[in-house]
């Protein structure tokens, strides 16, 4: 087991006052790659799949004879030529060149994602399912290995787990975040948690609840699912929402780790060790993770 | 210590490999070692066949796909793929309304059978009103009646080695340099023998129209929709995919769809 999380015998940098202190445990580390890597794949191919039926529907069924349409990406003959577009809620915006068509300057074909953002990059339903389907277990089961890992090793309790300290701290934390002064402490501060804590506690479970929701073979294990979710097509669409929400937490992590010192943070998530600010910025001890 | 050392190492790897992924930002690089019959593809592939054992141990034999009411049917059962076939030996059983159309049932039986469309609907039927779902996302509820397969298979006395259903269909699905391709696909024995697996010639209360693959086309419940050919007109019981088409075990299949359909 791998308790050095807890070690706060902190290791001196030399000359200077800050130290490096063991942040993230093997599990941590080992677990946060495998699902970056998982992640990159299950999105390019799930685009993929999406490509198949570029539409979202809300309900059981999809409308052919009704309308329960809210989002369709496509492609349309205009008066300036082939013009793609992507309709959200009944409004319609000209996407041409990333959706609806997109492809090399004159080479343009109508598809939903455009070629650099699927896997493969031409159209090939089957085989962005079988890469789907591979990183969604290879994903499932890291996420319940780090679940079990980080309820042993108390990486849940201690660093996720939201406490009332938290919430006092919330609007102070949310201006030093605006202002872009980081504190770089062995803690995570409050939009750390809820942004960690919402992607594994809410988005990712809510990704293989909506993924099994589709399969007709699980509909038959866990009937209740669906009319719990709104209907296979919900679920669906709740499914494509998920990937919407863990793509913008994608963008906001890289840019947070850029501005509060990407050397420092690849180096924790890499190796475990961080550098901490010197103790003396910790005024009060309320404020430390701030 | 030294184990520590090597799964950081491991990170790096990963990590480098993901980012020069994401820094191309194409994705053709990933298109080699897809193609079918490749080394990463056939490993990638086992994820199908480890989601076929689990769903098969959690669903088990005769967890039911759930089923609707009345209400439910709002439009007519979209359907897919060929939807009039171009194929002389259907056309003219068409013109005569199916009078000369015969379900065979052989291969591995022991009394291979001949079946007219009176004689299979004058057997018990099963109507169900289901959600078909397609591979590629999309949903549709309608009522369907049929026989269900497993009376056929009792009738016809499946042999021990038997462990695949294969359908063979009438339409056309590609016209390759090496003749015409006819639809054909499989299923194991336990979805063949499923309370819900019926071969339908009723939709909506009404027969099967062309376009849904009249006179008789396979309900696999608990699969996609590829996994139920239309326009049958023999099923064959086999031990292997040895000799059917190109060895993958149906159409879909030998273009790189998984076998396994349930999810």
């Amino acid at each position: 087991m791998d308790t050095v999380a807890n070690n706060h015998s902190a290791v001196e940098a030399e000359g200077k006052d800050t130290t490096l202190i063991y942040r993230q445990s093997r599990w941590t580390r080992l677990t946060h790659w495998i699902w970056a890597f998982s992640l990159f794949f299950m999105l390019l191919s799930g685009l993929q799949i999406f490509n198949a039926r570029p539409q979202l529907y809300v309900g059981k069924q999809s409308g052919f004879e009704f309308n329960n349409t809210i989002l369709q990406i496509g492609a349309e003959n205009t008066a300036n030529g082939q013009r793609g577009f992507t309709e959200i809620f009944g409004h319609r915006f000209d996407t041409t060149g990333v959706l609806g068509w997109s492809g090399p300057p004159g080479q343009e074909t109508p598809r939903a994602f455009p070629s650099w953002a699927t896997i493969p990059s031409y159209y090939d339903l089957g085989t962005a399912r079988v890469v789907h389907f591979f990183f969604a277990w290879i994903l499932t089961t890291t996420l319940l290995i780090w679940l079990i890992a980080s309820l042993v090793n108390g990486h849940i309790r201690r660093d996720l787990a939201p406490r009332v300290s938290d919430l006092r701290k919330l609007p102070r934390d949310i201006v030093d975040h605006a202002k872009l002064k980081f504190h770089h402490t062995r803690e995570y501060n409050t939009l750390q948690k809820m942004a960690y804590g919402g992607v594994l506690f809410v988005l990712l479970p809510l990704m293989i609840v909506t993924g099994l929701a589709m399969s007709p073979s699980m509909n038959s294990v866990l009937p209740w699912l669906n009319e719990i979710l709104g209907g296979r097509q919900t679920a669906r669409t709740i499914h494509f929402t998920a990937m919407v929400l863990l793509v913008l937490f994608f963008v906001v992590h890289i840019l947070m780790i850029l501005a509060a010192g990407p050397i420092n943070e690849l180096r924790s998530i890499i190796t475990g060790w961080y550098r901490t600010d010197p103790p003396a910025k910790h005024v009060e001890p309320t404020e430390r993770s701030a | 210590m030294a184990k520590f050392q090597i799964s950081r190492r491991k990170f790096l790897t990963s990590a480098s490999l993901g980012l020069s992924g994401i820094a191309l930002s194409g994705c053709d690089v990933f298109d080699s070692g897809l193609g079918i019959g490749g080394g990463l593809r056939s490993f990638l592939e086992n994820a199908n066949s480890l989601t076929w054992r689990a769903q098969r141990l959690l669903a088990g034999r005769d967890a039911l796909a759930p089923e609707f009411t009345e209400a439910d049917i709002r439009q007519p059962q979209r359907p897919n793929g060929v939807t009039a076939p171009d194929d002389d030996t259907y056309k003219g059983l068409l013109a005569n309304n199916f009078a000369d159309w015969r379900l065979e049932v052989s291969g591995l039986v022991e009394k291979p059978l001949s079946l007219t469309r009176e004689q299979l609907q004058n057997m018990p039927s099963r109507t169900q009103i289901t959600r078909h779902d397609c591979v590629e996302g999309w949903s549709c509820i309608a009522k369907w009646t049929g026989t269900p397969l497993s009376l056929v298979l009792d009738q016809a006395v499946v042999k021990p080695q038997a462990r695949y259903v294969m359908f063979h269909c009438l339409d056309t699905i590609e016209q390759s340099l090496s003749g015409d391709i006819k639809y054909y696909g499989t299923i194991d024995l336990i979805d063949a023998r499923h309370p819900q697996t019926i071969l339908a010639y009723g939709l909506n209360g009404k027969p099967l129209p062309v376009e849904n693959g009249a006179p008789l086309r396979v309900r696999v419940e608990r699969q996609l929709g590829y996994k139920m050919p239309k326009y049958i007109y023999k099923i064959e019981l086999v031990d292997s995919f040895a000799n059917v088409g190109g060895g993958r075990g149906g159409y879909w299949e030998d273009n790189g769809y998984d076998w396994y359909g349930g999810i």
